[in-house]
Parts: structure tokens; C-alpha cells; sequence
């Protein structure tokens, strides 16, 4: 299970994916992430770690411009996906999310089966031709997600009656079939159970070979498993970022040690 | 476009598309928004357009001599002898008061008296009357006195009535129109406001232009009264009992279900209902507030016990739990602390309740509640809730299904009174809602 | 009036109760109320609730029962020569309640020929003063049977108390009754219905053959009896008009519905929610008015001969189109506040997960929320529906009085509703098929409706639960 991050040497040679300058969000008049700039590397799991409410979640629905759809919220300062800038007035959302795409903390599959859950994002792209082209990207993404054996024999059952596990599962195999080049995982684990969550941790190893990830999480032990790199926030700042290696076992900042020893969260 | 070249700074062709599938479906919302704002509108407009007209009413003045050896031929002023002469004795007086007021006018006019006194309403000479009937000390002495014009002269005024539109009316023609138009002139016929609309009776079918709403609106009173009474009190205490200590088992659900489909069984049931229990095994007399007060208090139960029910929900246990813990009973509990609690939310929803009952129709058409029933105010309550009457809506109903397009101003006329009572009922429960609401 | 009277007599007695039971506790107590086992107040409530209850219950049953009693009694003396074919015993017993009614008001007893108003059927006078003095001995008799259960009740009520008695159990127990049988009242009202149009029911197919009522074709009702009296045609219109006013009302109510919870702010929502209510809270009386003298010329100058169109398809303002239009325009904030909070009601998480997606927000609707909110929704349409096919005042007002089966929505159609009121509220004597039919019809119309709401209800509720 627990996969050296150490291992990995040439984490630093990875090109930049995401590229966030002096980020601020304000909530109505809470100024809720200050100055927060950060590299996220193709290829790579990053971790945002931190107590709860140090706008980790915040900052992750940033990338892909969730938080437009609160109306009180308004984002200041750069974020770039390739070079591009996403908060620019000709970038539509919707496109950019179809590059970005999400898993969030509490396993929300559509009203629908489990095939038609995973067919929706490449419906609505236009990513296959025909019908058997949609049958094996849908049958690819469950693969990925490790949900096919389970699932195979009835696809047309209701998403919804899955187990816990396997619901979230169904929610990665949907945000993997519309073929992101980033996925943000807001706290994916966190509605499940430890047997659950290692088969979903296991997946998201996987999928660093193709998309950069960035995985929001309350446990450290997880964000130590599971990632790279890791960014730790904390009151709407960015504290550190750095290996992952590097700030479990040799934190720069004092606030960042305290949080992993447990004095602060 | 999940090519990783293209650029999210430009859109691909099917992300165009999708975009404006994204803005047509947002403007057929609010396109459906702004049928629902257009009809509002075209409602009100269609209301107050056509209504307004109701509250003025055509009058003429004229000075009446009240010759006393047609009125009192005895002298003696004995109300008997005076009701002796019907309104075929005030007649000619009415003729020649209107002759000369043509005649005073320098009006030419090659019409009859009696073509002439047809521009006055035909419950003029009652009208007359009454009043001489009631000041017998003026005969004798020439009065002024302001009679209600012909409904077509009234329409003339306010145009309805044209030229063109007498064609085939036997009632009026153009040379009494050229008549009107001069008396206008000369100030002798004028339009003006008609309190006796708000506050008079209905008149039959010959007359639009005497007709009130005053005397259903008693009725609508009185019912209203009734359902306050009995829906109140009968409502709180069966939401007090299912809220606070029905038990939870299958006599509970069925009294749930049963209530809310009796808020959704069509009115013109309970009309039914009324009709065999009220009218025709308990023998309460028919075209009474009394009953119609019944059947409306049946129809408003649910919608009372609902509203109450969500009022003392959202008291929150604490204060029930604060209360038992003193050593309080649950009644106790119950009636001290959380009822006052809840008593603004409770009364809001009773005003909407009346609200909705006022407006009602289908029922006091099947109980008999029409129109021309009653041609006086009631004079007390027990004459009010018991002699026959009509309400406000069904007035209006009948006002509509009469022949005479007269009698459709009155109609809109009469809705315009509906509404502004509804608006102030409702207004008033906003108002209580904003003032009391609470968040705890 | 001796039954306001015998009520402010109950009224006397019961403050005299209060009194009373709270002077006895505080005797008994050596007046300290604290000695008292219950505060003093629920000592005379005590007694009060034990005067006024049961006297009031007696005088409401009676009330209820002599009418029937005294009526019987005066049927049997109705003079048989008078039961002919066009005089029935239902006309006649009318006027024996008329006159009665209007000679017990004046108080007047003993021989009545001299006083019975002019116009007034000689024959029946002997049924009449049998009903006169019938009620006045039925009022003598409930005034003494209301004091005496005042008086005995009061009196039971009254020997226990004591400075133990547990008078506040006593009185809850009393209210909590009082309570059940207030909650009890909803259920009273449905037996009510049901039983009132019941028996009438049963009463007309014993006079008309129910084949007819129900697989009949035509309705043509004749007062000279041998009547076609089908309820088919009737629910054709009904169904049909019910059918335009859905198509008006749904697809509008539901963009307004998708549009305020979804794409509104909070700006537009205060200010556009309110107003689509002020449609609701119209009564039904403007529409039918709306519908008669607005909406049915303004179709007449479009499809009649001579119109604006060149067509000759319309013969009058009332049909089935003018009154399926304003149903529809009447049922939209029906339809899209009951849609609003069904669509509220869908959990946000689905949303951001079509949004996270890549979905544009009109996909998510219709895609994610309304197939998910489709179960309440269907439950909010069926409600709308039982609405239509009940709604009386439109109808009548505009959709006219032809009973036919034709698919033309410009042509004048009826519906049940509209024949209940004018079955009832005719001329036509209240024994005959006739009238009768019009209780049929009731009933046929609260079975249908009330199938409609419990399954919507049922529906509705199924889908909240899933959500929460």
C-alpha cells in the first residue's frame, strides 16, 4: 500500500500544469485565500493538507472555476492552465472544465444508470462517434476506476445503489471518461471506509500517468501516501509546498511542523 | 476541444453550440417568467380598465316641484295617506322638472316629455319617493334632487354606448343622445362618484345603473365572521393535538392524509356537502351566511391546520423541554410557551385562509347564495348570519350572467372591491409575517 | 330565538360553575391555595368545561335531529290528494318548511289558518301547524334537557372537588379530548362528503339505470323526465379543457420554476416569485370573468366568421380553448411553486458534479436535475391536473353548456363541475333523476380527484423522503 514517495526522483523535471499567482478569494467580505501562488506539476499528485477551514477546498474549486457558481464569491490574481489565463473573459468554464475535472467529497452519481453516469461527460463533449465507441471508453473508464469486474453484468442498474466504495469509484470512472488533463479530488475519501478508500487511493496512483492530480485531504497519512508533492494551507495562506518527502520529514515552517506533529488542526 | 493544443481562449465549434443551447434554454425561462408577468398585467389592466368606470355613476339634477295636492291631497302629512300614492302619482312632477331644466338650458328639442324623462333611470320615481317618504315636511316646497341616469345615458357618458352601437335599441335613440349631449353642457346631467355602488344593493335585471355591492359585502362579512369563529378555534386545536400529542400510528396518518387531500378536494364538493347536510337534513335556512359561513369554514379547516402546524414546528423543542423541565405539564407546555410562540404564524395563516374563503364561489352557488336577494343591509348580527344574502363573488357572478353589458362594468367594478380586500388581508399577513417572524 | 337564549342560559351557568368549583377548592383549602393540589383557576375551569361541554354537545344533536324528526312527523299528514306527478312530496314539504319556519320566527302558536301568509297552499295548513307546534314542543323540550344535563353535570362536577382533587389532570384530560375531536373534524367532513353524495346517489340509480350514467353517450336532461344523463360526455370536456390548461400551464410553470431556483439572483427572485403568487392568490370568480368577457371575445375576433383570421371556426366566445387558456394562465404558479421546491429540494452535490463535469448549466438541468426532481415534479402535475378537472368558476363562466364529444377546441364543451352547479341550482324538483344526477356526478368527481391527490401525494412524498 504505501507507496514511497522518495522513490520518485525526477519529480522537479516535470513540466508545469496549473500555475497560480497571488491568488485571493474573498467570500462576500471574507477574504478566505491570500496571496496563494503555487506550480502544479503534469504527472504529479499534489496534496493540499491543512486544518479544516484553511481553504483548501477553496482554492481546489478555483482551478476548474467552481466557485462560479456561488455568487458571493469573487477570485482576484492569476491562475494559468498551459500557459493560458482561465479567469480570462473569453475562457468559457465549461470547456475549461471538460479539461479540469472533479471528484468531490460525498459520492454524488446522477439519478441514472451506472453506464449513462459514466457516458455523461463524453455525451455532452462529443467525445465518441458512435455507439460502440462510447461503449469502450465507457467500459475503459471503469476499468481505471477499478469498477468494472463489479459492475459489468449490470451497467443498467441505477448508480445510485452501489456501495459507498463503489459509488465514489463511479464518480472517478465518470470525471475519467471525459478525458481531463487535470482532475481535482476534493476530499475523496473521506465519506468512505479504510478498505474503500485504499482501493481509491491505489487508483489514484494510477491515474497519475495521465493526468496531473490534485487530491484534497484531511489525513496526512493519505496525502503521505498518495502524493508528490504537497501544499499545506493554512488560514487562507499558503504555508509551504514542497516534496512531500521533504515536509513530512523536514518541515521549513514551524506552523507546518506543528500541524504534522498535531498541535495545530 | 480535449485536445490538449486546443486553446481555452477560443471556442470550438461545439462548445458554441452548446452555449447557445445554454442561452435559449435561459431565455425560455424567462420567457416563461414574462408570460406569467404579462398575464398578471394583462389581468389587472383588464380589471381597472374596465371596473373603474363602475364607481362613477351619470346623475341628474333637476328641481322637483313637490306639488302637495298630488303628493298629500289631504294635507295632514300622515305617513299612511302618503304611501297611498304610488310611484305612477311622482311621475308627472318628475316630466315636468325635467322640462323645465330643458327649457332653462335653452335647449331646442322636438322630444316628448316623456322621451325626455326616459333618460332617467327607471328606479327614479322610487327613488323620489322614498325621499318624500321620509321628509314629508318638503312638500310642498320645490326641491333639488339628484336622480340616477338611464344606464344607457351613463354608458353614453363613458362610452359604451354610441352613436352607432343604438342602432337596433329600443331603449334609447339619437335625438335623446343629442339631448344628453346639450343637458352635459348645461350642467344638468354629470358624471361623478357613486358611493352608492360600494354601499348599495342589487337592482334587477332593468336598472344596472342601481346596483351596489354594499349588501353582499354584508354577506361576505358575516361568513367571514363564521369561519373566524369556528376554523380558528377548531383548526389550532386539531393542529395543537396532531403537532404536539398525537402518538404516531395509524389513526395519526389517516387524520394527515385526510387533511391534505381535503385541502385539495375541488370547492365545489363542499358546496355539495353543505347543500344535503346543511340545507336539506338540518333545515338551516338556504341563502344564509350562516351556512355559507359553514361550508367555507370546512373548505379553510386544512389550509388553517396546515399553516398552524408549520407555526408550532418551528418552535423549537428547547422551549418545550425548558417548560417540562420547571415541572410543567405537557398541556401546560403547550399552552403557555409554545403557542404564544407561534400565535403570529397561526394568525398569518388564518388571514390567508379567510383570504382564500372570500374569494370563493362554486360553493355558495349550489347553497343559493346569488344575487338579488337581499335589498337591505342586514340589521343585526342574528338578521346577518340568518336572513338570505349573497357575497361579494357571487354577486359579481351574477352581474356577469346578466344580459345587459351595463351590468359587466359593475361586475369588474365588483372585483376591483374583491381585491382590494384580499390585498389588505394579504398585505396585513405579510406585514404581521415580516414583524413577528422569528429566527431562532 | 330560544335557541340564542338557551345558549347565554348555558353561558350563565357556566360561569356560575367557574365560580362555584372555585369557591368550593378554596374552602376546602381554608383560603390558601397553596394547600390546593392544583392551581385555583383549573377548579372552576373544572367545573365550567363540565357544564358547558355536554350542554352544548345535547343542544348541537338536537338541533341536529328534531329538524328530521318534526319534518317526518308532518310528511305523514300531507294530504295524499296533493302527491300528484308535478307536485312531489319534496315540493311540498318545501313550502310546509318555508311557511313553518317564517311562523315559528314570530313566535306564534295554536290554530294558524288566520295567520298563515296570503299564497300559502290551504291543504297543507294541518302539516303546517303539526310542524309549527311539532318545533315549538321540540324547543320546549331541548331547553329543559340542556338545563338539566347543565345542572346535573354541573353538579357531578362539583362534589369532588376538594383540596386534593386533581383538577388540572381532570381539565387536561377534558382538553385533550376536546382536541381529538377537533383533529377527528377532518375526518367527519371526508364521511360527510362521501355519505351526503352517497345516498343521493344511490337514490338516483335506483331512478336512472347506472349503465346509462356511466357508458351512455349523451347527456340531454329533460324536466319532463326520460332524461339521457351520461357522465361521458361531461368527462370528455372536463378532460379536454383540464388537457389545454396543462399544456399552457406545465411547460410555462416549470421554465418560470427552472429559472427562478436555478439561473434567478436573489434580486429577481424577490421580485418575480411574489408576483406569479399574486396569480395564485386571484380568485377563481376574476378568471371566469376574465375568461367570459376578455379572453372569449378576443378568440371570437380571431376565428369566428368576419375575424381578423378570415375563418369561420368559432361560434361563440364560450369553448374549450377560452377556458383551457385561463385555466392554464390560473394553474401556472400552482405549477411552478410546487416545481420550485420539489427542484430545491434536488442536493446541490448533484449539480456540482454534472457542473464539475464540463456540463454547461442547461445541460445539468435538464439532464441531472430534472430527471432526478422528476418524481415530484410528475406528483406537482398530477395535483395541477386534479385542480383542473375541480376548478368550477372558470368553466362555467367560459367554456359554455353543449355536452358532445368533438376534438375541436373551438366549439363550446361542458364539464362536470359546470353541470353539477346548474343541476342544482335550476327550478327542477329535488327528487327527480334530474337533480339527482348532479350528486352522481359529485361523487364521480371527488372519487376522481381524490384518486389523482393521493397518488400525487403518495408520489411527492416518496421523493422528499429520498433526499433527506
Amino acid at each position: 500500500m504505501y507507496d514511497a514517495p522518495s522513490l520518485e526522483k525526477n519529480v522537479d523535471q516535470k513540466a508545469t500544469k496549473i500555475a497560480a499567482k497571488d491568488v485571493q478569494v474573498y467570500y462576500g467580505d471574507t477574504h478566505a485565500i491570500k496571496d496563494v501562488s503555487v506550480d502544479l506539476l503534469a504527472n504529479t499528485v499534489t496534496a493540499f493538507i491543512g486544518p479544516s477551514g484553511c481553504g483548501k477546498s477553496t482554492f481546489l474549486r478555483c482551478l476548474n472555476r467552481m466557485n462560479d457558481t456561488i455568487d458571493i464569491c469573487r477570485v482576484q490574481g492569476d491562475i494559468r492552465l498551459d500557459g493560458e489565463d482561465i479567469y480570462d473573459k473569453r475562457v468559457d468554464p465549461v470547456q475549461l472544465r471538460a479539461k479540469v475535472g472533479m471528484v468531490f467529497q460525498k459520492p454524488n452519481p446522477f439519478p441514472k444508470s451506472i453506464y449513462d453516469n459514466v457516458a455523461y461527460g463524453p455525451r455532452i463533449h462529443g467525445l465518441a462517434r458512435g455507439k460502440s465507441e462510447l461503449d469502450e471508453i465507457v467500459e475503459s473508464a471503469l476499468r481505471r476506476a477499478a469498477l468494472w469486474g463489479e459492475v459489468k453484468d449490470r451497467l443498467d442498474a441505477p448508480g445510485t445503489g452501489l456501495s459507498g466504495g463503489q459509488q465514489q469509484r463511479l464518480c472517478i470512472a465518470r470525471a475519467v471518461a471525459t478525458a481531463p488533463e487535470v482532475l481535482l479530488m476534493d476530499e475523496p475519501c473521506s465519506a468512505l471506509d479504510p478498505i474503500a478508500t485504499a482501493q481509491v487511493e491505489e487508483l489514484i496512483d494510477e491515474l497519475r500517468e495521465n493526468f496531473s492530480v490534485v487530491i484534497v485531504t484531511h489525513s496526512m497519512q493519505q496525502a503521505a501516501r498518495v502524493s508528490q508533492k504537497t501544499a499545506f494551507f493554512h488560514l487562507g495562506n499558503l504555508v509551504e509546498y514542497g516534496d512531500t518527502t521533504q515536509i513530512f520529514t523536514n518541515p521549513i515552517d514551524p506552523r507546518t511542523e506543528s500541524y504534522i506533529t498535531g498541535r495545530i488542526g | 476541444m480535449t485536445d490538449a493544443t486546443t486553446s481555452l481562449l477560443t471556442q470550438d465549434a461545439r462548445t458554441k453550440k452548446r452555449n447557445a443551447a445554454e442561452a435559449r434554454f435561459k431565455l425560455y425561462g424567462i420567457a416563461a417568467i414574462g408570460i406569467g408577468v404579462a398575464m398578471l398585467i394583462l389581468l389587472l389592466v383588464t380589471i381597472l380598465g374596465n371596473g373603474v368606470g363602475a364607481f362613477q355613476q351619470t346623475f341628474v339634477t333637476l328641481h322637483v316641484e313637490l306639488q302637495e295636492k298630488k303628493l298629500d291631497k289631504k294635507g295632514n302629512r300622515d305617513p299612511e295617506d302618503l304611501k297611498k300614492v304610488t310611484t305612477f302619482g311622482y311621475d308627472p312632477l318628475m316630466k315636468a322638472a325635467f322640462d323645465k331644466a330643458v327649457k332653462e338650458a335653452n335647449v331646442e328639442t322636438k322630444l316628448k316629455p316623456k322621451d325626455q324623462a326616459a333618460l332617467l333611470s327607471k328606479s327614479a320615481a322610487a327613488d323620489l319617493r322614498n325621499y318624500v317618504l321620509a321628509n314629508p315636511e318638503h312638500i310642498g316646497k320645490t326641491i333639488e334632487f339628484t336622480f340616477l341616469a338611464n344606464s344607457r345615458v351613463d354608458g353614453y357618458l363613458k362610452g359604451r354606448v354610441t352613436r352607432e352601437s343604438i342602432a337596433n335599441d329600443k331603449n334609447i335613440n339619437a335625438a335623446q343622445l343629442d339631448l344628453v349631449d346639450q343637458l352635459v353642457k348645461a350642467g344638468v346631467i354629470e358624471k361623478r362618484f357613486n358611493p352608492a355602488f360600494i354601499l348599495g344593493a342589487d337592482a334587477s335585471d332593468q336598472r344596472p345603473e342601481a346596483a351596489g355591492i354594499g349588501v353582499s359585502m354584508a354577506g361576505s362579512f358575516f361568513m367571514m365572521l363564521v369561519v373566524l369563529v369556528l376554523a380558528l378555534p377548531i383548526g389550532v386545536a386539531a393542529s395543537i393535538y396532531l403537532e404536539e400529542f398525537a402518538p404516531k400510528n395509524w389513526i395519526t396518518d389517516i387524520i394527515e392524509v385526510n387533511i391534505s387531500n381535503l385541502a385539495a378536494v375541488p370547492s365545489i364538493v363542499f358546496g355539495i356537502l353543505g347543500l344535503a347536510v346543511f340545507i336539506n337534513t338540518m333545515h338551516l335556512p338556504q341563502s344564509a351566511p350562516l351556512v355559507g359561513g359553514l361550508v367555507l369554514t370546512l373548505m379553510t379547516l386544512p389550509t388553517i391546520i396546515i399553516s398552524t402546524r408549520a407555526a408550532l414546528k418551528s418552535v423549537p423543542p428547547s422551549i418545550r423541554d425548558a417548560a417540562l423541565g420547571l415541572g410543567a405539564s405537557r398541556m401546560q407546555a403547550v399552552f403557555h410557551h409554545v403557542l404564544p410562540l407561534a400565535a403570529p404564524g397561526i394568525l398569518t395563516g388564518t388571514i390567508i385562509g379567510l383570504a382564500q374563503a372570500l374569494g370563493e364561489t362554486a360553493p355558495l352557488l349550489l347553497i343559493g347564495m346569488i344575487g338579488f336577494i337581499a335589498s337591505n343591509a342586514p340589521g343585526g348580527v342574528a338578521e346577518g348570519l340568518l336572513s338570505p344574502n349573497s357575497a361579494m363573488p357571487a354577486q359579481i357572478y351574477e352581474w356577469a350572467k346578466r344580459a345587459d353589458p351595463a351590468f359587466y362594468e359593475r361586475a369588474w367594478g365588483g372585483i376591483i372591491i374583491l381585491l382590494v380586500f384580499l390585498v389588505t388581508m394579504n398585505t396585513i399577513a405579510v406585514i404581521l409575517r415580516r414583524r413577528f417572524e422569528r429566527r431562532w | 330565538m330560544p335557541v340564542l337564549w338557551l345558549f347565554l342560559v348555558v353561558l350563565a351557568l357556566t360561569g356560575s360553575g367557574f365560580f362555584i368549583g372555585r369557591q368550593r377548592a378554596l374552602a376546602s383549602a381554608k383560603g390558601d391555595s397553596r394547600n390546593l393540589h392544583s392551581r385555583l383557576p383549573y377548579y372552576g375551569t373544572h367545573a365550567a368545561i363540565s357544564v358547558i361541554v355536554p350542554s352544548l354537545l345535547v343542544m348541537a344533536i338536537w338541533l341536529f335531529v328534531q329538524p328530521l324528526v318534526v319534518s317526518s312527523a308532518a310528511e305523514a299528514v300531507l294530504p295524499q290528494a296533493l302527491l300528484t306527478a308535478d307536485a312531489s312530496a319534496g315540493l311540498l314539504m318545501a313550502e310546509v318548511h318555508r311557511v313553518g319556519a317564517e311562523l315559528v320566527d314570530q313566535g306564534v302558536t295554536g290554530p294558524l289558518a288566520a295567520l298563515v301568509p296570503a299564497g300559502t297552499t290551504a291543504e297543507l295548513i294541518p302539516a303546517i301547524e303539526l310542524y309549527v307546534a311539532n318545533t315549538h314542543t321540540g324547543h320546549l323540550w331541548m331547553s329543559i334537557a340542556v338545563i338539566l344535563v347543565a345542572l346535573v353535570m354541573g353538579g357531578l362536577a362539583l362534589r369532588p372537588i376538594n383540596a386534593e382533587f386533581r383538577a388540572r389532570n381532570t381539565v387536561e384530560r377534558t382538553i385533550m379530548a376536546l382536541l381529538i375531536a377537533a383533529a377527528s373534524l377532518a375526518i367527519l367532513t371526508t364521511v360527510g362528503i362521501v355519505l351526503s353524495m352517497l345516498f343521493e346517489t344511490i337514490n338516483f340509480f335506483g331512478l336512472h339505470s347506472w349503465t346509462d350514467f356511466f357508458f351512455g353517450t349523451t347527456w340531454a336532461p329533460n324536466f319532463r323526465g326520460d332524461s339521457d344523463l351520461s357522465i361521458l360526455p361531461l368527462l370528455w370536456g372536463t378532460l379536454y379543457i383540464s388537457l389545454i390548461a396543462l399544456i399552457v400551464a406545465v411547460p410555462t410553470g416549470l421554465f418560470a420554476a427552472v429559472y427562478l431556483s436555478e439561473y434567478a439572483g436573489p434580486k429577481t427572485r424577490a421580485f418575480a416569485k411574489p408576483l406569479l403568487e399574486i396569480l395564485a392568490g386571484i380568485p377563481t370568480i376574476v378568471y371566469g370573468l376574465f375568461a367570459l368577457l376578455t379572453v372569449g371575445p378576443m378568440l371570437t375576433t380571431l376565428f369566428s366568421a368576419g375575424g381578423l383570421l378570415g375563418v369561420d371556426w368559432m361560434k361563440g366566445a364560450t369553448s374549450v380553448l377560452t377556458a383551457g387558456v385561463v385555466m392554464g394562465i390560473m394553474l401556472i404558479p400552482f405549477v411552478s411553486s410546487l416545481s420550485d421546491d420539489i427542484i430545491n429540494a434536488v442536493p446541490q452535490s448533484m449539480r456540482d458534479g454534472s457542473l464539475g463535469l464540463g456540463a454547461t448549466h442547461s445541460e445539468t438541468i435538464r439532464q441531472v436535475v430534472i430527471p432526478a426532481a422528476l418524481p415530484g415534479i410528475v406528483g406537482a402535475i398530477l395535483l395541477a391536473a386534479s385542480r383542473a378537472i375541480g376548478e368550477t368558476m372558470i368553466v362555467v363562466m367560459g367554456a359554455g353548456a353543449l355536452a358532445k364529444f368533438s376534438l375541436n377546441p373551438l366549439e363550446s364543451m361542458t364539464t362536470i363541475t359546470t353541470r353539477i352547479v346548474s343541476q342544482l341550482t335550476g327550478d327542477g324538483d329535488f327528487s327527480s333523476p334530474e337533480t339527482l344526477v348532479a350528486f352522481a356526478l359529485g361523487l364521480s368527481l371527488f372519487v376522481l380527484t381524490l384518486g389523482l391527490n393521493v397518488l400525487a401525494l403518495f408520489i411527492v412524498r416518496k421523493y422528499r423522503e429520498q433526499y433527506e
